[in-house]
């Protein structure tokens, strides 16, 4: 019956094809904020990668259960321990008509490798060898076991179309972080939408290409109107009053508002971008005993926080890698428990406490100045007086890498999607040399979380992988290295009938060219 | 006359020089305008060489005198977000931030003179109670709520209105595009002009009532009335003028402030105007379009506060602008 159906529907199109009748599928999309570039690789942000999964294709791109699914890359295979074979699909065309080959793949890392933003992921890669036009090899200096992660990040630029000088004499393929470039106001790539007009602030309109390659894709929408609604409670109306088919983030506080709504559905999903305390062993000596750590762990409730602060909407934390991630332990339960804090603080000689400044944004993450006050008043009850201050993200980012306070506010996603990311850069032992614990303001140090790192790091085989990085994140939860709260969830509102939850991710890029609209 | 205004261009430069000085010098604790230019795991290394080649890391000295020095050649500078010159993207933006401002002071304009007037002739009517009251209650709701639930009625509830942006707009001239041409235009621009002018229309309201109220007891207008002249003439062309003066200084101070009021509504409408591009720029941290729209605006009150001293001349012939030029 449904076959059916399907075939009925599919002669109907057909007639309507043929006598012209034929509407286009138009959708408007809000999101928070638009993007900043049209070039794929001048700045590594959210928006930047919704943009390229339109517009570009990578290598490979996640799953919605975060597995890899070829792109550009038909198969591929390890040839040795530095060696990834990439087998690229044949017949693709870039929007301008050039023929897409492995010397544009070729040609991208390059230009990568000259990106400020993107060249610390591809650090690992040495060099892109084109085997013939459809085949290359992905080499690493050590082996190396995020060459898929990383090759989510490749994206192929039309090399052609890119290459040479403009009008005014500039190089068309040069990376400008600021001002006017070829590449931030034009586009070339293999994705399923071309943008045809541009108000920077304003929108950004997306037609469909017509020679995609994706053949197999049910998408089905011809026009896509990107409007940034900067305000929350204005981008939730234009969804509700209709002006908008779909929009991202859903603010917590319009959840339920939006889930109640008629004709309009709201989709939610665990998100990856973990929200943590760090304490300064520096500037607190009480910090440098791990009975305290243990204890300021043990006297936050985040799964209060996530109940009464984020209204639900996050998912509670123990360690930084979320569920998905090698990292991930189920033994590595979030504590609270305010009897035992208060027995570490005696233990420790802190009975009566002590008193710690406080610091955190209050427009970076969700709902995040409260949830320092909430964390603040939690630690008044094991005697730890907190002298809180929030701050706008403009000033609070010089003011964490002065290591300003006694207790900091970081939320991270890992680049990678992996764990050894967050150790990396929240935990790892400070080291000016190769930036590790760039964002550790705790100082926290431990020689053997690091050794596990760095052998993860260059060991291919994803079961003894695994067990280094939950044997690293043990040593993280034990030690209490840093307080974790939760994972902030990701929610989108659509229309009915936008099947929208078929497209969006954990990672939120949703995949808009294979979303399907039906009437 | 015209020594006045020689005099008040060299006010106004003044003016634009201390303005530049105090943008520039607080531009410092705005935050690192490299941290919204790159992602969060590029190395301190690679973030001070982008330091050096946006020259951040000059003495304030070297960079003020490199900014007034491209200022005085018409160049205030890049956005670091919109990669054009700051001040084209600020001429791009007005348009749109002038039409909302006009079409709240039609609003306003055409709304508290009659209400100013009306309730000083019947100051005990129930009506001119409930405009009082009413005013009150304008005048200590913030802007920002007055929009929010005005989206909430209007777009959601009722869907009469659109709930955000400017629209199908008439391009007319230059940057100049228009909302008043089409009739989408129209319903874009009716919600963001109402609740800009809900600040301060309750303000003129109770400033008119006021005024009329001691003009009305003047001689002049007993001897008017004992003289059987109609009323309307004695209220709206012999009392009405006597108000405006104090009406009119107020009005171009307001101006002014409803052009800082423009950021809390453009936001809440995304309106594509230069009060939500500034809030943008101090969020993004692009130091330059925040110099420069700091300028702008500072000039614009300049200009419209020599504007209101002119009108003072015209509406009362007893002030004389050339002897305030001597």
């Amino acid at each position: 019956m449904q076959k059916l159906m399907s075939r009925v529907a599919a002669a109907a199109m057909a007639a309507a094809l043929s006598t012209g009748a034929f509407a286009e599928t138009s959708i408007k999309v809000a999101y928070d904020a638009d993007p900043v570039s049209l070039d794929p690789y001048e700045q590594l942000s959210g928006g930047t990668l919704q943009l390229s999964h339109m517009v570009f294709d990578p290598l490979v791109r996640w799953t919605q259960d975060l597995q890899f699914e070829g792109r550009l890359a038909d198969s591929w295979e390890q040839v040795d321990a530095t060696t990834m074979r990439f087998h690229l699909r044949k017949g693709i065309k870039f929007h301008s008509g050039n023929a897409f080959t492995a010397k544009d793949v070729d040609w991208t890392f390059d230009r990568i490798k000259e990106s400020a933003d993107f060249k610390g992921i591809f650090a690992p890669f040495t060099d892109v060898v084109v085997v013939d036009d459809h085949t290359i090899d992905l080499k690493t200096a050590e082996p190396f076991p995020l060459v898929l992660h990383t090759a989510t990040y490749l994206f192929a630029m039309d090399s052609a179309y890119y290459s040479g000088t403009t009008a005014e004499g500039a190089d068309k393929s040069e990376i400008v972080k600021h001002g006017d470039s070829f590449a931030s106001r034009n586009m070339s790539g293999t994705g399923p939408f071309i943008v045809t007009e541009r108000e920077q602030g304003v929108k950004v309109v997306f037609d469909r290409y017509d020679g995609y390659w994706d053949t197999a894709s049910a998408g089905n929408v011809d026009e896509i109107i990107l409007t940034p609604i900067k305000e929350d409670p204005t981008r939730v109306a234009a969804l509700l009053s209709g002006d908008v088919d779909f929009i991202a983030p859903v603010p917590p506080t319009d959840l339920k508002r939006v889930e109640g709504a008629d004709g309009v559905n709201l989709i939610t999903m665990p998100g990856t971008r973990i929200i943590t305390f760090q304490m300064n062993q520096n500037r607190v000596e009480a910090f440098k005993d791990p009975k305290v750590r243990l204890a300021i762990d043990y006297a936050i409730n985040n799964q209060g926080i996530v109940d009464r602060i984020m209204r639900g909407f996050g998912t509670v934390a123990g360690q930084a890698s979320p569920a998905g991630y090698l990292g991930y332990s189920g033994d590595y339960a979030p504590r609270f428990d305010l009897a035992r804090a208060k027995e570490l603080m005696s233990e420790a000689g802190y009975a009566d406490g002590f008193s710690v400044t406080m610091m955190a944004p209050n427009n970076r993450y969700v709902n995040d100045d409260k949830i320092a006050q909430a964390v603040a008043s939690m630690l008044s009850q094991i005697n730890i007086t907190v002298d809180l201050q929030t701050m706008p993200k403009a000033q609070y980012w010089p003011t964490f890498d002065e290591r300003a306070a006694d207790m900091m506010m970081i939320g991270w996603h890992a680049d990678t999607e992996d764990s050894a990311n967050f150790h990396q850069f929240l935990t790892a032992c400070p080291n000016a040399d190769n930036g590790n614990g760039q964002y550790n303001s705790g100082s926290f140090c431990n020689e053997a979380a690091d050794k596990l790192m760095d052998a993860a790091n260059t060991e291919t085989d994803v079961a003894k992988r695994t067990e280094a990085l939950q044997k690293l994140e043990g040593i993280l939860y034990d030690e209490a290295a840093f307080i974790p709260l939760h994972w902030q969830n990701l929610a989108w509102g659509a229309k009915d009938g936008m099947n929208a939850g078929e497209i969006v991710n954990a990672l939120n890029f949703p995949y808009f060219g294979d979303l399907v609209v039906s009437e | 006359m015209f020594a006045y205004l020689v005099k008040r261009a060299i006010q106004a430069v003044a003016v634009m020089f201390a303005i530049s000085l105090i943008a520039f010098a607080i531009q410092g604790n705005l935050g690192d305008p490299l941290r919204e230019l790159v992602g969060q795991s590029v190395s301190e290394e690679v973030r001070q060489q982008l330091r050096d080649e946006l020259g951040l890391n000059d003495p304030f000295l070297t960079q003020y005198l490199r900014f007034v020095g491209n200022a005085l050649q018409g160049d205030l500078g890049t956005s670091y977000f919109f990669k054009e010159p700051a001040l084209e993207v600020i001429l791009k933006k007005l348009p749109a931030t002038l039409e909302l401002v006009l079409g709240a002071t039609v609003i306003i304009i055409g709304f508290s003179v009659p209400l100013g007037v009306y309730t000083a002739i019947r100051p005990d009517a129930v009506l001119s109670r409930v405009i009082m009251a009413l005013s009150i209650l304008g005048i200590s709701v913030p802007v920002f709520l007055t929009a929010i639930m005005m989206i909430f009625v209007f777009s959601v509830e009722w869907g009469w209105l659109p709930s955000f942006g400017r629209g199908d707009v008439v391009h007319v001239w230059g940057y100049w595009e228009t909302n008043f041409l089409s009739l989408d235009g129209w319903e874009h621009i009716l919600l963001p002009s109402v609740a800009l002018a809900s600040i301060m229309l309750p303000l003129f309201v109770r400033l008119i009532r006021a005024e009329m109220m001691e003009v009305l007891q003047s001689e002049y207008v007993r001897y008017a009335k004992a003289k059987g002249i109609a009323p309307w003439r004695i209220y709206f062309i012999h009392a009405l003028k006597n108000t405006l003066l104090p009406v009119i200084t107020v009005g171009g101070v307001q101006i002014g402030t409803m052009v800082a009021y423009t950021i809390l509504t453009e936001t809440v409408f995304q309106w594509p105007g230069m009060g939500f591009m500034f809030l943008e720029a101090v969020n993004r941290v692009d130091t330059p379009l925040i110099v420069a729209y700091l300028i702008v605006v500072g000039f614009i009150f300049v200009v419209t506060n020599t504007i209101v001293d002119l009108i003072y001349g015209l509406v009362n012939p007893t002030v004389n602008i050339a002897r305030m030029g001597a």
